[in-house]
């Protein structure tokens, strides 16, 4: 099979204008991956499964992953202009030196959600190949082109991924909530997911549940509801 | 009022059959319960091997298995029940007709099991319904779901026709349809019924209703 960058050079003669990222994976599995541009990520999907030496005609996996803002501090170089006292035969003497001094600095990079998509080809017996895509971020435009009128594989896993993590596939033929229900207003799935305070009886707490029950435990006059209950 | 159990042998050998109306009223109430035929997950597995003949269910007068709840005396949670599916088997439990019986099998039916901490699971079916028995075990062996329909019928056994702890369908002001939980914004709504599942603090000397 192509490697990454092969298939990207193929990407990107065969759709013009499209954008292609190859992200490596330092892990031991070593599947670099291919962020594609949502503009242009349909006709790629198109040109995979149609490319008569790639023929990735199978859609195996597709999974969402939530990224949040992060911090990135790094360290730069600066080069500057210090001032410097210096001995010599007069005292107080200052001269200007030019310093390379390591400075950290700080910004945030923006969160936002992402979809994964693995492929094979039954027909070359060859795989995976895996596509990414990302929103512009996590809150309002969290939209993204449907895989499913290429792979009809996809529709289910889109719904999920709609579902769990709320982004909204656009061209998908059924976008609905496929595991919690209708009325259902979260993302459970999102990092952010505050879960139901449901925590008033628990016989085996410990960690975080013993941390959440205390809160209940207390409201009911300091007895501890295990203790109470026998 | 109960017969001496030596008196009765006695006339027995005589000939002569004493009985009380509790006693053959329980009698015949245990000896065809009626499961209703619905399984959750993969407890349902083991329940359907319980009634296969190694296991035999039959011996207890409980093979008949009623695709109906109007039909049914007892309902067997067999596994987990999500928050999705939680209304619809309160539903079906309120469509059964009295009296009925509820079995909760394995750690899923009984509290969450190992979906306690998820946001999609209930954390055991007696937040919304009285259970007469819990079986731990995941999935319990179609052993325990015997063990635990002899303790229930044990329990019909019982029971007294009169008086306080008299069974619910001959209570008239006894509650025999349960809220049914809407399915909410966040979660189901309400969370838990607590008048069939009061806060363990508050449930002594109350008795739970089981």
């Amino acid at each position: 099979m192509k490697t990454v960058e092969e298939i990207k050079t193929a990407i990107l003669a065969a759709v013009p204008g499209a954008d292609v990222e190859v992200i490596p994976n330092p892990s031991p599995s070593a599947q670099p991956s291919l962020l594609l541009d949502p503009a242009h990520a349909v006709a790629v999907a198109t040109f995979l499964r149609d490319d008569a030496e790639l023929a990735l005609d199978f859609l195996s996996n597709v999974t969402g992953v939530d990224w949040l803002d992060r911090e990135v501090v790094e360290k730069v170089k600066v080069t500057r202009q210090v001032e410097k006292a210096v001995d010599g035969p007069e005292p107080n003497q200052v001269q200007m030196v030019t310093e390379t001094v390591e400075e950290t600095r700080k910004h945030l990079e923006p969160g936002h959600l992402e979809a994964v998509y693995h492929l094979y080809s039954i027909k070359k017996k060859h795989g995976p190949v895996v596509l990414r895509m990302r929103t512009v971020n996590r809150k309002d435009q969290v939209e993204l082109p449907s895989f499913t009128p290429v792979w009809r594989s996809a529709e289910f896993q889109e719904r999920e991924i709609f579902d769990l993590y709320g982004i909204v596939f656009t061209g998908h033929p059924d976008l609905r909530r496929l595991l919690m229900w209708p009325e259902f207003k979260d993302h459970p799935m999102r990092k952010d997911y505050v879960e139901p305070d449901d925590f008033e009886y628990e016989p085996t707490a410990h960690d975080k549940v013993l941390e959440r029950a205390k809160a209940h435990q207390s409201a009911v006059g300091g007895q501890n509801p295990t203790e109470a209950a026998r | 009022m109960a017969v001496e159990q030596n008196l009765k042998i006695e006339l027995g050998k005589q000939g002569v059959f004493v009985t009380t109306i509790e006693e053959l009223y329980n009698w015949g109430r245990r000896s065809s319960v009626w499961p209703m035929q619905f399984g959750l997950a993969c407890c349902a597995i083991e329940m359907i091997a319980t009634t296969m003949a190694r296991y035999d269910m039959a011996r207890f007068g409980a093979e008949v298995f009623r695709p109906s709840p109007r039909q049914a005396d007892l309902m067997i949670i067999s596994g987990t029940v999500t928050k999705k599916m939680a209304p619809q088997v309160v539903r079906l439990y309120n469509q059964m007709a009295e009296p009925k019986y509820v079995i909760a099998m394995g750690a899923c039916a009984i509290s969450g099991g190992p979906f306690k901490q998820g946001y999609n699971v209930l954390k055991g079916i007696d937040r919304y319904i009285p259970v007469d028995v819990h079986i731990p075990g995941c999935p319990p062996r179609p052993e325990a779901l015997l063990q635990a329909f002899i303790t229930l019928q044990k329990k019909i056994d019982g029971q007294s026709l009169t008086g306080e702890d008299r069974p619910r369908h001959l209570d008239a002001n006894a509650a025999c349809e349960f809220p049914v939980p809407v399915q909410g914004d966040h979660d189901l709504e309400p969370p838990a019924n607590r008048l069939v599942w009061p806060l363990p603090a508050r449930k002594q000397g109350q008795g739970a209703g089981d």
